[in-house]
C-alpha cells in the first residue's frame, strides 16, 4: 500500500470489497476436517448451507403467520385512526386531538424483537403508509437526536426510491441537520402527498388511498424498546408532535416489553393524556418455541436430528435465561454447523434419495469410518458370522448395506414421529400430566429411552384405561387426524385400525342405547352391606366386593377401550424406539453437549482460570505443559504470578512474591549454582509488575491500605 | 359583551371578530391590546404572561394575532432543541427562507442580532410569541435576558411575548436583567367553564339541552378537573350516550331529571376510566357500543403480570433482598448455622421505620450474586448469560443501576419493583419472600 502523501502519518486504506469476496470463496475449505477428502468437505458445506437456508427461510414464514393476527389488529387499528381524522363529525371536531398510539406487548425476549419489528414495518409499508420510522433508545439520547433520527427515517427511505446519487444524498442531509425540526417534516410531508396524489395516485397502494382522496397516509414512528428511552426526551417528543397533529397525521407504536404499567410510570397525566394508548398482545414465547420446535424438529422432513441431552440443553438455556426463540435457533444453527464439519459421516445426513446416491460415492475411508461407529458395530455384532466378516472387508457390499440402513433409518423417522403424536394426543388430557404437557417433553422422554419402561408411561396407560368415553373418543379422532395426514404404508395401516376402533365405539352407542340395564347391576351391591360390622369385616366385605367387580364380566366398552390401549401400546412399542437403537443414527443426531454449552453458554471466569492454571490449554504449545501443581518457568509471567499467588494467604506480601516469581523465571535460563540465579533485575521487575497489574486488572488482587507493600487477594482457594 | 375590544389603530370588524372568540377573556384581551398599542407604535419590550394549563394564553395571542394580522413568530420552547432552531424560526416567519439561510451552521446570538439589523425595520410591532418559556431557563444563561431587551438589541419595533405556567420569580436570572410587563390570566370559574363548554353545541340538538349536559359534566368532573380541554374531550366522547335516550324516543329533551338519571353513572366511571387515561378515547367509545357485557375491559395498569426467564426470576428476587434488607442481616436469612438472633437485637434505633417506606437501597453486584447464589436451588454456574440478565433486567428497568455507566468495578443496583409484583413472581418459582424479609419478621 502506498499513499501519494508526501508527510509521515497513519493512514487508514479500507479494504477492497473484491478481497472479500474470495474470503468468501474459501468458507467451504474451512471445512476439510481432519483426513476426508476435499470433496466430501465440500459437499457437506453444501449441505449445511442448504439446510441453514431452508431453516431460515421457514422460520421467516413462520414469524409472519405467527405474527399475523397481531399485525392485522393492528394494521385495522392505523387504517381506523387515520380515517376517523379525515371524518370531520362533530365529536372528533371536539375532541383534543389525540395521537394514536397502539402499545404493543412483546414478552421480555427483547433479541427477538426485532424480527417482529421489521416485519411489522414491511406490512406497514406495503398496506398503510409508507412513512414508517423505527427508532432505538440507544440511537435517542437527547431529543435532538431523536428528532434527527425520525427525520432521517422518514425521508431517507423516499430518497432511495428517487434513485439519486449517494453524494447527492449526502448533501441534503448535511442541510438537513442545521434545522431537523417537524415544520420541515411538515413540509415535506405537504409535498410529498401532493405530489403523489397528483403525479401517480397509489403507485405503490392502489387499494387504499384511490378510493378516499382525502385520506392521507399516516406518519408511523416505531419506538422499539420503550422502557429504555429516556422519559424526559420522550415526553418532549411527545408535545412536540402533539402540536403538529392536525398537519401531520403521526401515529406511535410504542414495543414493551414489561407490561403496559410502564406507559404511566414514564409519562404523567398532561403527556399521556394528548395519546390514545391501546393495547395490542402479542403471542407467548413459549408457544412461540413450540411451535417452532415442531416445525423443525418433531419433523422427518427435516434430516438433521439432536439427542436429548442437546435438545435439553438448548430448551433450557431457553427457558432459564433468556426466553428467547432467536437464540434457539442460534443455537440450532450452531450444533448444525458442529455437526457438519465434525462428523465426515454427515453428507449422508440429507434427504433419502441423495443420501442413497452419496452413500454409492462414499470411499474407502468413510466405509472405514462406518464400520467404527458404535451403532453400526451392534448391528453387525446382530449378524450371522459369514455376513460379518463381508460386512468388515467388503467395500461394495457394506455400501449396499448402508443404503439399505439408511432406507430403514427414513422409515423409523417417518413412523416415529406421527406416533409421538398420537401418543402426546392421548396424553396430554390427562391428569397431572404424566408424560408432559408439551409434546416436546414427550419427545424428550422418548430418545432417553424405551419409554414403555418408564413408570410414568405406565401409569399413563392405566390411567387410559380408565378413561370417560367421550374424552377416549374425542383423543382418538385427534389421533386418527394426525395418522390420516401421514403418507407411510404401517401409518396408513395403523390409521385403518384405529378409524375401525372407532367404528366400535359409535356401534356402541347404538347397542347401549338399547340394552342400558346392565348398568344396574353395577350400582346394587352396596345394599347388602350389614347394617352393624366393625371396621376389619368392613375392609373384608369391601375387598371382596372388590374383588368380586374384578372377576365380573367386563361390559363391551370396557373390552373394546382395553383393546384400543393395547394397540396403541403396541404402535409405541413398535416405533418410538429410541434413536441409539437404530443403526447408522449418529448420521444425523448430534451428540455432543459440551460443546453446545461451551458455545451458549459460556462462563468467562471459568475460562479465565484454565487459561491461568493450563496456559497450553489455550495457546496449544505442548512446551508448557506440565505435570499436575508444578509450574512450567516457559509460561506466560501472568501465568507464573497467577500460581504463585494462590499459595499465599488473604494479604500478598510483594516484594515475597517478585522473589519468587524471579526464582520461578530464571530456572528456565541458567543452571541453579551462577550467581544471578534467583536476583531480581531490572527486565524482571518490569515484567513483574506487569504481570501483576494484569491480575489486578482481571480482579484477583487489589491494593489495600491495611499493609504497607502488600495487595489484597480477592478469591477464595487454591492450594 | 362582544364589542369590548375597542383600540384606536385596528379595524373594528376584526377586534369584534376576534372578541367573539374570546369568550370570558376580555379583560385579558383588552389589557393586552392597550399595552400593545397602535400597530406604528413602539410597544413595551416583554411581556411575560403566567396563568394555568389551559387558562387561554396561547388561544388569546393566537386570535389577536390572526385576527389583526398582526406580523408574528409563533414558538414553542419545547421545540427549540437548541438556539440555532429559534433564531431561525423567527427569521423565517418575519422575513422568509431566504433571510434565515444565512444564519452559520452554529448561529450566536450575535450572528442572529447583525442578521436582524440588515433587514429592513418593522413598519409595525413585530411580535416574538414563545410558548412554555419556563424551558429558556435551561437554555443559555445570556439568551433569556437578551430575549428580554431585543428591541434594544435590533433597534426595531419588536416585542417579545413569554408564555408560561409558572410565575415569573422563578426566572429571574441571578445577574439581573430587563423585568418583563407580567400580565396574569386567572383560571377559569366554574360559570365560565359552563358558559365556554356551551359554545360547542352539537348541530343537531337545542342550545339549552346542550348546556344542560354542560352543567351535568361539570357536576362530576369539576371537583377533579379544570382543564378546559380535558372538560372538552370528556364532554365529546359522552354526549352519544347522553342522547340515547332521546334517540330512542324514551325521554323527551325537556325531562331532565330522567336525562341526569341516565348519564351520572356512567360519567363517574368515566372519572375512574377514560380520565385517567386507563382506557382509551377509542375504547371507551368501542365500550359505549357494546354496552355493558364488556364493562370489564382492563385498564392499562391493571396488566402488571410479567413473565420472566427462571433465573431472571430468581436475579430479581435477590435484587429485592438486597435492596430492601439491611446488609447485616444477610447472615441471619441465608447463613445455615446462625443461631438465634431476635429481631430486637438486630434493631437500630434509626431503623424502627421500616425499610419498605424509605425505599429500596442500593447494593453491589457482589451482595446481588451471593444472594442470588443462596437463594437459587441447585448449583448454578457463573455463566455469561447470568451477568448479561443481569444487564437485561436493567433495561427493563425492573433493576435501576445507581453507579456511573462508566464504573466497571462493582457496579450497585437498586430492585424498581413493587413488594406486589416480587411476591407474584415469588409464588411462580414457590419461593416464600415474606420469610426473608427484614421488615416482616
Amino acid at each position: 500500500m502506498s499513499t501519494s502523501s508526501v508527510s509521515k502519518g497513519c493512514f487508514v486504506f479500507k479494504p477492497s470489497p473484491k478481497k472479500r469476496k474470495k474470503q468468501d470463496v474459501s468458507q467451504e475449505s474451512y471445512f476439510i476436517h481432519d483426513c476426508a477428502g476435499p470433496e466430501s468437505g465440500q459437499r457437506r458445506f453444501k449441505l449445511c448451507q442448504d439446510l441453514w437456508k431452508q431453516i431460515e427461510t421457514e422460520t421467516e414464514v413462520l414469524q409472519d403467520e405467527l405474527h399475523r393476527k397481531i399485525l392485522d389488529s393492528l394494521l385495522e387499528f392505523s387504517r381506523k385512526c387515520s380515517s376517523a381524522r379525515c371524518h370531520g363529525d362533530w365529536a372528533s371536531q371536539m375532541r383534543a386531538s389525540e395521537i394514536p398510539t397502539a402499545a404493543l406487548m412483546l414478552g421480555v425476549n427483547v433479541p427477538d424483537h426485532d424480527l417482529t419489528f421489521s416485519s411489522l414495518s414491511d406490512l406497514l409499508r406495503q398496506s398503510v403508509t409508507p412513512y414508517v420510522v423505527s427508532l432505538q433508545a440507544k440511537e435517542c439520547g437527547a431529543l435532538k437526536h431523536l428528532l434527527k433520527r425520525v427525520l432521517e427515517g422518514l425521508m431517507e427511505t423516499v430518497v432511495a426510491v428517487d434513485d439519486e446519487d449517494e453524494a447527492d444524498q449526502a448533501a441534503c442531509h448535511v442541510q438537513k441537520s442545521v434545522h431537523c425540526s417537524l415544520t420541515t417534516l411538515c413540509d415535506w410531508y405537504i409535498i410529498k402527498t401532493k405530489k403523489s396524489s397528483n403525479d401517480t395516485p397509489g403507485k405503490k397502494r392502489p387499494s387504499t388511498v384511490t378510493d378516499e382522496p382525502e385520506q392521507l397516509p399516516p406518519v408511523v414512528v416505531v419506538f422499539k424498546d420503550l422502557e429504555a428511552f429516556n422519559p424526559k426526551v420522550l415526553q418532549d417528543f411527545i408535545l412536540i408532535c402533539s402540536r403538529y397533529v392536525h398537519r401531520l397525521p403521526l401515529m406511535f407504536i410504542f414495543g414493551i416489553a414489561t407490561s403496559p404499567s410502564t406507559i404511566q410510570h414514564m409519562l404523567p397525566h398532561s403527556v399521556s393524556s394528548l395519546l390514545c394508548i391501546q393495547l395490542f398482545q402479542s403471542l407467548s414465547c413459549t408457544e412461540h418455541l413450540a411451535t417452532v420446535i415442531d416445525k423443525f424438529i418433531l419433523t422427518h422432513q427435516f434430516p438433521f436430528k439432536l439427542t436429548e441431552k442437546v435438545l435439553s440443553v438448548l430448551v433450557s438455556i431457553f427457558f432459564f435465561h433468556d426466553f428467547s426463540v432467536r437464540n434457539f435457533m442460534k443455537g440450532l444453527q450452531l450444533a448444525l454447523l458442529e455437526h457438519f464439519y465434525t462428523q465426515p459421516l454427515s453428507v449422508l445426513c440429507c434427504r433419502k434419495k441423495a443420501a442413497l446416491h452419496h452413500a454409492t460415492q462414499l470411499d474407502h475411508g468413510d466405509l472405514e469410518r462406518i464400520r467404527l461407529l458404535p451403532s453400526f458395530k451392534r448391528y453387525v455384532e446382530g449378524q450371522e458370522a459369514e455376513e460379518q466378516v463381508n460386512l468388515m472387508t467388503d467395500d461394495s457390499h457394506l455400501k449396499e448395506v448402508c443404503q439399505k440402513l439408511i432406507k430403514t433409518l427414513h422409515k423409523y423417522h417417518k413412523n416415529y414421529y406421527p406416533t409421538l403424536r398420537c401418543l402426546h394426543a392421548l396424553t396430554s388430557t390427562l391428569p397431572r400430566h404424566l408424560l408432559g404437557k408439551q409434546i416436546r417433553e414427550l419427545h424428550e422422554a422418548c430418545l432417553r429411552k424405551n419409554v414403555w419402561e418408564q413408570e410414568n408411561y405406565q401409569s399413563a396407560m392405566k390411567l387410559l384405561k380408565m378413561q370417560a368415553k367421550d374424552e377416549l373418543v374425542v383423543s382418538l379422532r385427534r389421533c386418527a387426524e394426525i395418522l390420516r395426514s401421514v403418507k407411510s404404508k404401517t401409518m396408513k395401516n395403523a390409521c385403518e385400525q384405529l378409524e375401525e376402533l372407532l367404528c366400535r365405539f359409535q356401534q356402541l352407542d347404538a347397542a347401549v342405547d338399547v340394552a342400558p340395564s346392565e348398568d344396574e347391576c353395577v350400582l346394587s351391591p352396596p345394599k347388602n352391606l350389614p347394617k352393624k360390622t366393625d371396621l376389619f369385616q368392613l375392609q373384608k366385605t369391601l375387598l371382596e366386593m372388590n374383588e368380586s367387580r374384578r372377576s365380573k364380566k367386563l361390559s363391551p366398552f370396557e373390552i373394546l377401550r382395553n383393546e384400543t390401549v393395547e394397540f396403541v401400546d403396541g404402535l409405541v412399542r413398535s416405533h418410538l424406539w429410541p434413536p441409539e437403537s437404530q443403526p447408522l443414527h449418529e448420521v444425523c443426531y448430534y451428540s455432543s453437549v459440551a460443546t453446545v454449552k461451551h458455545h451458549l453458554n459460556a462462563s468467562p471466569r471459568t475460562s479465565i482460570q484454565v487459561a491461568l492454571s493450563n496456559p497450553d490449554h489455550y495457546l496449544e504449545n505442548d512446551s508448557l505443559k506440565t505435570e499436575d501443581g508444578s509450574l512450567s518457568s516457559a509460561a506466560p509471567d501472568i501465568c507464573i504470578a497467577y500460581k504463585l499467588h494462590l499459595e499465599c494467604g488473604r494479604l500478598i506480601n510483594l516484594y515475597d512474591w517478585l522473589e519468587a516469581y524471579a526464582t520461578v523465571v530464571s530456572a528456565a535460563k541458567v543452571d541453579p549454582d551462577q550467581d544471578a540465579f534467583g536476583k531480581v533485575d531490572e527486565v524482571k521487575h518490569a515484567r513483574f509488575i506487569r504481570a501483576v497489574s494484569e491480575l489486578e486488572f482481571l480482579g484477583f488482587v487489589k491494593s489495600t491500605k491495611q499493609k504497607t507493600d502488600h495487595v489484597a487477594r480477592l478469591t477464595w482457594g487454591g492450594c | 359583551m362582544a364589542g369590548l375590544l375597542e383600540h384606536p389603530g385596528y379595524d373594528e370588524e376584526r377586534l369584534k371578530r376576534a372578541a367573539e372568540q374570546l369568550p370570558c377573556r376580555e379583560v385579558q384581551a383588552g389589557m393586552l391590546l392597550s399595552l400593545m398599542g397602535e400597530p406604528h407604535q413602539y410597544c413595551y419590550p416583554s411581556i411575560f404572561i403566567y396563568g394555568h394549563r389551559a387558562s387561554g394564553k396561547s388561544h388569546v395571542i393566537n386570535v389577536l394575532m390572526k385576527e389583526l394580522e398582526l406580523p408574528h413568530a409563533t414558538l414553542s420552547c419545547v421545540e427549540c432543541v437548541s438556539v440555532a432552531l429559534l433564531f431561525e424560526q423567527v427569521l423565517r416567519s418575519f422575513f422568509g427562507c431566504d433571510v434565515a439561510s444565512l444564519l452559520p451552521r452554529s448561529p450566536s446570538l450575535t450572528d442572529f442580532v447583525r442578521i436582524y439589523r440588515q433587514q429592513s425595520p418593522a413598519r409595525q410591532t413585530r411580535y416574538i410569541v414563545m410558548e412554555k418559556a419556563e424551558l429558556l431557563r435551561d437554555a443559555d444563561a445570556n439568551l433569556l435576558p437578551a430575549l428580554l431587551r431585543l428591541q434594544e438589541l435590533v433597534e426595531d419595533n419588536v416585542t417579545v411575548i413569554l408564555l408560561s405556567e409558572i410565575v415569573w420569580d422563578t426566572f429571574r436570572p441571578n445577574t439581573g436583567c430587563f423585568e418583563p410587563l407580567l400580565l396574569h390570566f386567572p383560571d377559569y370559574s366554574k360559570v365560565e367553564l359552563q358558559q365556554i363548554l356551551s359554545q360547542d353545541r352539537h348541530p343537531s340538538f337545542s342550545a339549552e339541552l346542550y348546556s344542560f349536559y354542560v352543567s351535568v359534566l361539570l357536576g362530576v368532573f369539576y371537583s377533579v378537573c379544570r382543564d378546559l380541554r380535558e372538560l372538552r374531550h370528556l364532554a365529546a366522547l359522552n354526549f352519544s350516550k347522553f342522547c340515547e335516550p332521546l334517540a330512542e324516543g324514551k325521554v323527551k329533551e325537556t325531562d331532565t331529571h330522567k336525562l341526569w338519571k341516565n348519564i351520572e353513572p356512567h360519567l363517574k366511571k368515566a372519572m375512574q376510566t377514560v380520565y385517567l387515561r386507563e382506557v382509551s378515547s377509542l375504547q371507551w367509545e368501542q365500550m359505549q357500543q357494546m354496552e355493558e357485557e364488556t364493562g370489564a375491559l382492563k385498564g392499562l395498569s391493571a396488566h402488571t403480570h410479567v413473565e420472566l426467564p427462571f433465573y431472571s426470576k430468581f436475579l430479581l428476587i435477590a435484587a429485592y433482598l438486597a435492596s430492601y434488607n439491611p446488609a447485616r442481616t444477610d447472615k441471619r436469612f441465608f447463613l445455615k448455622h446462625h443461631g438465634k438472633i431476635k429481631k430486637t437485637n438486630f434493631l437500630k434505633k434509626n431503623e424502627k421505620t421500616t425499610n419498605h417506606l424509605l425505599g429500596p437501597k442500593p447494593f453491589p453486584l457482589d451482595r446481588l450474586l451471593a444472594i442470588f447464589y443462596s437463594v437459587v436451588d441447585g448449583r448454578v454456574a457463573p455463566t455469561a448469560s447470568i451477568f448479561s440478565q443481569i444487564s437485561s433486567l436493567v433495561t427493563l428497568q425492573l433493576l435501576a443501576q445507581v453507579s456511573h455507566d462508566d464504573q466497571l468495578d462493582s457496579p450497585k443496583y437498586k430492585c424498581a419493583v413493587s413488594l406486589e409484583f416480587i411476591c407474584n413472581i415469588s409464588r411462580t418459582v414457590n419461593f416464600d419472600i415474606m420469610k426473608y424479609l427484614y421488615d416482616f419478621l
